[in-house]
């Protein structure tokens, strides 16, 4: 694999993460990280609409008239989330009602329009199908980490199993309720960008 | 090619949405069988959740399937009744009235089409008496609001309900689904034909047929509120026929020849009986309980 390629895979995930370097997405990441399983669906979604619609765009960027380019775009994107939204709802009906409203606000995720104008529209379908892919994965890398902690220290549970022991509960052991609001996710959210930038110190501002 | 001429662009818009469409149509009707049968196996969940048989979590946990078989094993008889409480239409080949049907039927209530009424009811078998379960719809903040309210078996205490939404705002209205406590709060009240509506949501309930809103939430409180009124004096003929409470019939003397209390309790053997539609004094002893509320009015 040559490194541009390489290039293109890695760099989203880690030195341009969607999420905690270019802080987009941050709505759906609050929503719905409550829950492991949901986020990890949401990941998926997100990685299979930025996939797809930047292969299919890259594949029309010769085609498609400037001046409406951004309309092609979004009638793009928008049927590639109608067509999750309604995959799932005949398939994964229970966690289709849980994410309710925020698969069909991917379209309106910066990261998917983001990588379309920034990427796709100037790079061959493969690339831009990787470059797709990668981001999605940079984003639901993110969610799944602060669902993890999230569900771990709010339920008590990973994935709907019960994984802190009942004994120390009644040794007087509570879950956290505020962990399942919000402002914890955002919170957490803060402590992953403060880690990765105490570590990659090229991230840091002079 | 010049890809920026009116006619190349307009061509492009056009043929881009054509193909659009027609992707979604047919992904869309290759997917409705499926997706139809999830929401009927949600609907039953939500009539079995009400009627206390589990949670909906569980319920939605075990799949279609067993959510169906469970529904078979469970179902005494289902029906549909007129606002005179006659029985019209057998509904035990496709028992599922969906959120749509009750939307045609909450028309017909509000044209004032009396005669196009058909109202489902639903008993359930279980041990302690049946449980019957009815529908009510109202409208919210932002689109329907719709439930089931399971009753006992004197048709008159409610065991349990569960409501649901098709867009309330998350964590206000959308409490009438997501939150537990508020469908708790239901347990054990009364359907109460005698007052001006048989049940109420409102701030500060203090009376039997009341349950405290949701703060924050009073369009969505409100609507379900008149819905459950309008749907609950839609069953009244019913709810009454069936009642065991035989004061609930609303004639004067109707307890096997006691008479009977504006609230709806018989006033038995006992100084004074019924007078004005009040059971008189000395008659808790006999009768049963009539909360002072009642009769002052």
């Amino acid at each position: 694999m040559d490194s541009k390629l390489k290039e293109t895979i890695l760099n989203p995930i880690l030195k341009g993460n969607p999420i905690t370097v270019l802080v987009l997405g941050i709505c759906s990441s609050l929503a719905v990280t409550v829950e492991l399983k949901g986020a990890l669906v949401m990941s998926l979604a997100v990685m299979i609409v930025t996939g797809i619609s930047c292969l299919v765009l890259s594949l029309l960027r010769n085609s498609i008239p400037n001046r409406i380019r951004i309309i092609v775009q979004l009638v793009v994107v928008a049927m590639l989330v109608i067509l999750v939204d309604q995959i799932l709802k005949a398939f994964a009906y229970p966690i289709e009602k849980q994410l309710s409203v925020y698969i069909g606000l991917i379209i309106t995720n910066c990261i998917v329009m983001g990588r379309i104008e920034a990427f796709a529209l100037g790079n061959k379908p493969i690339p831009s199908l990787l470059d797709g892919l990668a981001n999605g994965f940079g984003y639901g890398l993110i969610l799944v980490i602060v669902a993890f902690f999230r569900e771990l220290l709010g339920s008590g549970s990973i994935l709907g199993f019960r994984v802190i022991p009942e004994a120390l509960y009644s040794a007087g052991y509570m879950n956290n309720g505020l962990v399942i609001l919000p402002p914890m996710a955002l919170i957490l959210l803060g402590c992953i960008i403060w880690v990765q930038r105490s570590i990659q110190k090229d991230l840091q501002e002079k | 090619m010049n890809t920026n001429g009116n006619t190349y662009t307009v061509v492009y818009s056009t043929v881009i949405v054509v193909l659009v469409a027609a992707i979604l149509a047919t992904v869309a009707m290759a997917l409705k069988p499926k997706q139809d049968a999830n929401i009927k196996a949600e609907t039953i969940c939500q009539m079995l959740a009400a009627a206390q048989y589990s949670s909906m979590d569980e319920l939605m946990e075990i799949g279609n399937e067993n959510v169906l078989v469970k529904y078979q094993e469970n179902i005494k008889e289902a029906y549909t009744v007129n606002l005179d409480g006659q029985k019209v239409r057998d509904l035990s080949i496709d028992p599922i009235e969906l959120a749509d049907n009750l939307k045609a039927q909450n028309d017909n209530m509000k044209k004032g089409k009396a005669d196009k009424v058909e109202l489902p009811v639903y008993v359930f078998s279980k041990e302690g008496g049946d449980i019957t379960v009815v529908p009510v719809y109202g409208a919210g903040l932002w689109g329907p609001v719709w439930g089931y309210i399971a009753l006992a078996s004197d048709l008159k205490t409610i065991v349990g309900a569960y409501f649901d939404h098709s867009g309330e705002t998350p964590g206000l209205g959308a409490k009438i689904k997501d939150d537990p406590e508020f469908r708790a709060k239901f347990s054990g009240k009364k359907v109460d034909f005698s007052a001006e509506k048989p049940f109420e949501i409102v701030k500060g309930a203090g009376k039997d047929n009341q349950v405290d809103a949701i703060t924050g939430a009073t369009m969505t409180s409100k609507g379900l509120s008149d819905g459950i009124a309008k749907w609950l004096v839609g069953y009244k003929a019913y709810l009454a026929a069936g009642a065991q409470d035989c004061c609930l019939k609303e004639s004067a003397e109707c307890c096997g020849g006691e008479s009977c209390g504006k609230s709806g309790e018989c006033c038995g053997d006992c100084e004074g009986g019924c007078q004005d539609g009040n059971c008189q004094e000395n008659c808790a002893g006999q009768c049963r309980e009539v909360e002072p509320t009642n009769v002052e009015e």
